[in-house]
């Protein structure tokens, strides 16, 4: 195929499943939030039980004044929520649904989505200094403390299963991957879990937007298709970290049938993890300052080590 | 004394908070399972007890204009306005009677504190209670029901409940199986 031809076309095929996945994940949180609550939730948009209420929302988005502070840094404040989304994007394209299925194989794929992932962080931060507001820069200033203290226990689970699959190639990872992982390395899983949802800046772990107290921490000042960004983004980094998670820990495309059914399995395990980080912001409430750098500190950065331990020792055992 | 934050009753300190988050899932999952308590009123009409206070409906043939309802209510809602009339007598030589005819009963629900004290006043029961309650207006003025709007409330008033069992029958209902008076002829 023409290099180009095939260029174009994945980006769209990559575009178009980032936006599907992040709106289907968006209703399902809707949905699942509502019934939790014992509420129905969207019920007119789209006809059918409200499927297409994040459709109905951004066409409502699209009709709102684009609102600039006077005071704020123009450049910075426009460009801030492509800065929070496109990272996950990029992201999203590395990850491989199945061994085959994967926007750009990229030999180092596990440090490419880190890196790429904390680069959101700096779209919250750009967001929160340049909206000239005391509420959005108190809110970035927590985002930047939290992504600090949770990227260290995000990496160090991740480093442990690449040293335990001798690859930092996603790919890799999955194809060394085998059903006693689960066990082995679910201190890593849990402390991955805990610092994605954290990345994620979702309850328990929402402070940098804690309505209570800061407004609506680096998103106060904005309105229309900006605002619906970042809400975007949001919910492509649930898609993003449930796909991580499910290639690193739960074993991506293994399953009964994974030569026919391979990428229906990492697409289900991922809904699963999404479910999961969507029945955490329903059932917990939000953590204190304090209290979340000391789950950082104390607690997942000594679990992520250990495990890390844990994992060279079996690795130089085992080949021996 | 012991002290009470060293009560063997207290959780241990290992487990902490673990406990109570996993009940919180639990407790959020249970009412996924079970139908959600939403009233889908516009689509679906709620199911109101028949005592509902919804508005005030008027049986116009049993308003006598006694205006006990109006002297009652305690904002004054209430408009009343009638006119005696003069019947002529029915035999000859007889006396001329008077009536009272009703030219205006309404209510202004837009005052009206749904406090039910003209229906309990009521000394011949021309006010009952109705649950309708579909009858928001976009301007506050047409709140004012005049008696035709409140006499078609009187088709949405629900039966009233079933007496006890041995109770005194209703008083209608004695008044109606009393032996005719004697007529008057035999009196002739």
């Amino acid at each position: 195929m023409n290099p180009g031809l095939e260029l174009t076309l994945r980006l769209v095929i990559v575009l178009a499943a980032f936006v599907v996945m992040s709106l289907v994940v968006g209703q399902t949180e809707h949905k699942v939030m509502a019934h939790m609550q014992g509420r129905l939730g969207p019920m007119y948009a789209g006809g059918y039980h409200g499927w297409a209420q994040l459709v109905a929302d951004a066409v409502k988005f699209l009709q709102k004044e684009d609102i600039t502070p006077a005071a704020a840094d123009r450049r910075v404040f426009h460009i801030a929520p492509g800065v929070a989304l496109a990272p996950y994007l990029v992201a999203f394209a590395v990850i491989p649904i199945s061994s085959t299925w994967v926007g750009a194989d990229v030999p180092a794929s596990a440090l490419f989505v880190l890196a790429a992932g904390a680069v959101g962080i700096l779209g919250v931060l750009m967001a929160g200094w340049s909206s000239a507001n005391k509420y959005a820069l108190l809110g970035g200033i927590r985002a930047a403390a939290q992504l600090l203290s949770y990227e260290l226990p995000m990496v160090l689970a991740v480093s442990s299963v690449a040293l335990a699959a001798g690859s930092v190639s996603l790919t890799g990872i999955v194809d060394a991957w085998s059903p006693i992982w689960l066990l082995w390395q679910l201190p890593g899983a849990i402390v991955f879990l805990i610092a994605a949802v954290a990345e994620l800046k979702r309850t328990p772990f929402d402070m940098p937007v804690a309505e209570p107290e800061i407004v609506m921490g680096p998103l106060t000042e904005y309105t229309g298709l900006r605002f619906a960004f970042f809400m975007l983004s949001e919910y492509a980094g649930i898609v993003v970290m449930s796909l991580l998670f499910t290639v690193l820990f739960l074993g991506g495309w293994h399953g009964p049938f994974s030569d026919a059914l391979g990428p229906l399995w990492t697409l289900l395990k991922s809904a699963f993890v999404s479910v999961l980080i969507i029945w955490l912001r329903v059932a917990w409430p939000r953590l204190r300052e304090d209290q979340l750098q000391r789950l950082a500190w104390l607690v997942l950065v000594p679990l992520a080590l250990a495990q890390l331990a844990l994992t060279a020792v079996w690795v130089v055992l085992s080949s021996q | 004394m012991t002290d009470p934050r060293h009560s063997p009753k207290k959780p241990s300190k290992a487990l902490g908070f673990v406990p109570g988050l996993l009940k919180g899932m639990a407790t959020t999952a249970r009412t996924l399972g079970r139908p959600s308590h939403t009233a889908e009123y516009p689509d679906v009409q709620p199911q109101l007890p028949p005592r509902t206070r919804g508005v005030i409906a008027l049986l116009e043939e049993n308003c006598t204009n006694c205006m006990l309802c109006a002297r009652e209510c305690p904002d004054w809602c209430i408009y009343i306005d009638s006119h005696k009339e003069t019947l002529p007598a029915t035999t000859e030589g007889g006396r001329e009677r008077q009536r009272n005819v009703l030219d205006r009963f309404a209510i202004d629900f837009s005052l009206c504190m749904f406090c039910g004290i003209c229906i309990e006043v009521c000394p011949f029961d021309a006010l009952h209670w109705t649950p309708e309650f579909e009858y928001a207006e976009l301007d506050i003025r047409d709140l004012l029901h005049e008696k035709s709007r409140l006499g078609q409330w009187m088709a949405t008033v629900p039966p009233p409940p079933a007496l006890d069992p041995h109770s005194a029958q209703a008083q209608e209902i004695v008044a109606a199986n009393k032996p005719p008076r004697a007529a008057p002829e035999a009196r002739a």
